[in-house]
C-alpha cells in the first residue's frame, strides 16, 4: 500500500514520460482500485483508530496504571489493579446480579416463544396485539426506567401515594411492599422492567423465524390432524432451534453488560449494581481510571470467551 | 433466516410431507392416509380446542394489559394536579385535565431543547453514517485485497468491544480532541463506532451483482461514479433499514449524552428526562408529562412505519 499512497499527491515536475505512465496507471483498473480504497476508507479508518483502536490499546495500558479522568497524575502500578479486582470480592460480586438477568432471560425467551407461536396462528387483531407488546422496545430507556420507578413505588403518605403494583395488591387486600429498597426482591423488579422493555423484539424475531418455515410442512401436519401443541413440538420448535440457541448466547452477553435500567431506577443502590455500573462509577465518580480500565479488560475477556463459544456452536450451521 | 428452512423436521412429519407432495388427487390422498396411519396424530376433541382458543386470547390479553397498565398510570398522572397526585389513587381519574403540566415539562423542564438537540444529532449522525458506511461497505465488499481484508478483521473485532465500558478510555480521546461538552461528541461517536450499519450495507451489496459495476467501468465510469450513480441508489432499502435502527438507537440512547454533554443547554431527550429526577424529584406529575411527550415521537413513527420497523429491526440484528 505504500506506492499508491504517494500516487494521488500531484508530483511537481517528474519526467514527462513517467508522469503519463503514472496517470495511465491511475486511470487503469488496479490504480483506480487503490485510489478508491484509500479515499473511501480514509475517514472511516481515522474514526476507527481514534475511537476504537486507541481506546482499546489505552485500556490495556491504563490497566497497569493509577490515573485520574484527565490523566494528570499517572503512576505505574504493575498488576496492582488486577490484584485489587480479584482479591476484593465487592467487584466480582456484582456479577452475581447478572445471574438474575440471565435467569430472567429464560423466562423472557419462553414467554416470547409462546406469544410468537400464538400470534402465528389464526388470531383476531393479531397486529394490534403484536403492536402493543412490541411498542416498549421503541421507548426511551429513561422513560421506561421512570415509569417503573412509579410502578414499584412505595407510598409514604406525604409526598407519594402507593405506586401501581402496590395499588393493585391493595385491591386484593394485601399489604404494600417496599419493592425497590428491599435487596432480596429489588433485582427481580429490575429484571421484570428489563423483560417488559425487550421482549417485543424477541417476539418479532421468533415470528420471523416461524414464518420462514415452509408452509407445506404445516399443510401436511394439518392433513394428519396435528393439534397446536403437536405443531409446536414437532414443527416449530425443531425449525427455530438455531435461533433459540443464538438468543440464549446473546442473553449471556446481555446479562453481563446490564447497565441502563438499574442505573436509572435505583442508581445501583440496594444491591442492584452491575459490573458495568461499577466500572463507570470507578472511572467517573471515584476517578480510578486505571482500576476501571482493568475492569473493562476483564469484561472484554469474558465477552471474547462467550463469543468464542458462540462461534464454536454455530460453525456447523454456516 | 434461510438456514432455519434446512433444519430437518421430525422424521415422521418430514416423510409424510414428502409423500403428500407426490400424491395429488383426493382419492390418492385418502388412500395415502389410510395406509399411513402410523404418521397420523390423534384428533383433538372439540371442547379441548375451544379451551385452547380461550387460553390463547387470555395470554395475549394479559400480556397487553401488563404493557398498558404502567403506561396508563403515567398518562393519568400527567393530567393531575400535584395535590391530586399525592392524595388520590393511581387509578383515579383527574378531576380536570392539567395541560399546564405538559407546558411546564416542555419549556421549564427543557424537553423542547432536548427534542431539538436530539433532532440535530440524529440528522448529523444519520447523514454521516450513510455516507461513510456505504463507502466503506462498497470498498470492503467489492475490492478483495490484503488491506481490505485486514480492515474487515479490525471491524469484526471492534464490534465485540463492550460499548459502555469502553467509554472509560474513549473519554480521554474525546477530551483531548476538545469535543467534551459539545454536540459533536455524540455525533462523531455514533458515526465512528457504528459497525452494524457497515455490515448491513455489506450484506446487501453481496446480493447486488458485480456485472453492473464492471460494465459501467468498461464504459469509462470511474469508481466514484459507479458508487454514486449505481451502488448508492441500489442500496436504498439498506439505507432505510439503517435509518430505522439509528433512530431507535440514538433517540433512546442515554449514556453517551449523559457522559459527554453535561451542560444544561446540551440536553437530549434522554438526559432532559433524567435531569427531571433532580429539581422535579417530588413533582411526579411533571415527570409524567415529560415521559408522555418523549414517547409521542416514537409512537408516531412506530404507528406509521409498523410493518417496516418489524422487518428491518430484525434483519438488522440477525446480520450481526
Amino acid at each position: 500500500m505504500s506506492e499508491p499512497t504517494s500516487a494521488p499527491s500531484p508530483a511537481p515536475a517528474p519526467a514527462k514520460a513517467k508522469r503519463r505512465s503514472l496517470a495511465e496507471w491511475l486511470r487503469g483498473y488496479t490504480g483506480q482500485k487503490y485510489v478508491t480504497t484509500l479515499l473511501f476508507l480514509l475517514i472511516p479508518i481515522i474514526l476507527m483508530i481514534l475511537f476504537t483502536v486507541i481506546p482499546a490499546v489505552n485500556m490495556g495500558i491504563f490497566s497497569f496504571q493509577e490515573r485520574d479522568q484527565f490523566g494528570a497524575s499517572v503512576k505505574w502500578v504493575g498488576f496492582d489493579n488486577y490484584k485489587t479486582l480479584f482479591s476484593d470480592s465487592s467487584y466480582f460480586s456484582t456479577f452475581i446480579n447478572s445471574l438474575y438477568y440471565f435467569g430472567g432471560s429464560f423466562v423472557q425467551q419462553a414467554v416470547a416463544l409462546l406469544v410468537a407461536t400464538i400470534l402465528c396462528t389464526k388470531i383476531k387483531f393479531a397486529n394490534l396485539f403484536k403492536g402493543i407488546i412490541f411498542f416498549p422496545y421503541m421507548m426511551n430507556g429513561v422513560a421506561v426506567s421512570l415509569i417503573f420507578r412509579r410502578f414499584f413505588q412505595k407510598g409514604d403518605g406525604i409526598t407519594n401515594t402507593e405506586g401501581t403494583l402496590n395499588s393493585i395488591l391493595m385491591l386484593f387486600g394485601a399489604e404494600p411492599v417496599k419493592w425497590l429498597s428491599n435487596p432480596s426482591i429489588v433485582n427481580w423488579c429490575l429484571v421484570f422492567a428489563s423483560i417488559w422493555r425487550y421482549i417485543g423484539f424477541d417476539i418479532i424475531m421468533y415470528i420471523g423465524a416461524i414464518q420462514s418455515i415452509s408452509p407445506d410442512i404445516y399443510e401436511a401436519a394439518d392433513l394428519d390432524g396435528a393439534n397446536s401443541w403437536q405443531r409446536f413440538r414437532y414443527i416449530i420448535f425443531p425449525g427455530i432451534r438455531p435461533i433459540i440457541a443464538l438468543q440464549l448466547i446473546l442473553a449471556i452477553k446481555g446479562s453481563i453488560s446490564v447497565f441502563e435500567i438499574p442505573y436509572i431506577i435505583t442508581g445501583g443502590r440496594f444491591g442492584t449494581s452491575t459490573f458495568v455500573i461499577r466500572t463507570i462509577d470507578t472511572a467517573f465518580t471515584y476517578q480510578h481510571v486505571g482500576l476501571a480500565s482493568a475492569m473493562a479488560v476483564v469484561l472484554l475477556a469474558i465477552i471474547l470467551i462467550v463469543t468464542g463459544i458462540q462461534k464454536a456452536i454455530f460453525r456447523e450451521d454456516k | 433466516m434461510s438456514k432455519t428452512k434446512e433444519t430437518p423436521v421430525t422424521e415422521g412429519t418430514a416423510a409424510a410431507a414428502a409423500e403428500t407432495a407426490e400424491l395429488t388427487g383426493t382419492d390418492a390422498l385418502a388412500e395415502f392416509r389410510k395406509n399411513h396411519t402410523a404418521y397420523k396424530f390423534k384428533e383433538t376433541p372439540k371442547p379441548v380446542r375451544v379451551i385452547f382458543i380461550i387460553l390463547k386470547y387470555l395470554v395475549l390479553v394479559s400480556a397487553c394489559l401488563l404493557v398498558i397498565l404502567p403506561l396508563f398510570v403515567v398518562l393519568l398522572g400527567a393530567f393531575k394536579t400535584h395535590d391530586e397526585y399525592i392524595t388520590t389513587s393511581v387509578f383515579a381519574l383527574p378531576s380536570e385535565p392539567q395541560w399546564g403540566n405538559f407546558a411546564t415539562a416542555f419549556i421549564d423542564g427543557d424537553v423542547l431543547r432536548g427534542l431539538l438537540n436530539t433532532f440535530i444529532i440524529l440528522l448529523i449522525s444519520c447523514a454521516g453514517t450513510i455516507i461513510t458506511g456505504t463507502m466503506t461497505a462498497f470498498v470492503l465488499q467489492r475490492f478483495n485485497s490484503l488491506f481490505t481484508r485486514a480492515v474487515k478483521t479490525v471491524f469484526l473485532v471492534a464490534a465485540l468491544l463492550p460499548n459502555i465500558s469502553m467509554q472509560v478510555t474513549v473519554f480521554q480521546v474525546i477530551n483531548s480532541l476538545g469535543l467534551y461538552n459539545t454536540i459533536w461528541a455524540p455525533c462523531i461517536l455514533y458515526i465512528g463506532t457504528d459497525i452494524i450499519s457497515i455490515y448491513i450495507f455489506m450484506q446487501f451489496l453481496n446480493n447486488i451483482s458485480t456485472s453492473l459495476d464492471e460494465s459501467a467501468f468498461l464504459d469509462g465510469a470511474n469508481y466514484f461514479r459507479i458508487y454514486w450513480s449505481i451502488i448508492l441508489p441500489m442500496l436504498r432499502p439498506a439505507i432505510a433499514t439503517v435509518l430505522v435502527i439509528k433512530f431507535v438507537g440514538i433517540y433512546n440512547d442515554f449514556y453517551t449524552a449523559n457522559l459527554y454533554m453535561p451542560s444544561k443547554d446540551l440536553g437530549v431527550v434522554s438526559t432532559a428526562l433524567y435531569r427531571f429526577i433532580g429539581p422535579y424529584g417530588a413533582k411526579w406529575e411533571i415527570i409524567f408529562a415529560g415521559i408522555i411527550i418523549c414517547i409521542i415521537p416514537s409512537l408516531i413513527i412506530f404507528i406509521s412505519l409498523q410493518k417496516f420497523i418489524y422487518s428491518n429491526l430484525v434483519t438488522g440484528s440477525v446480520k450481526e
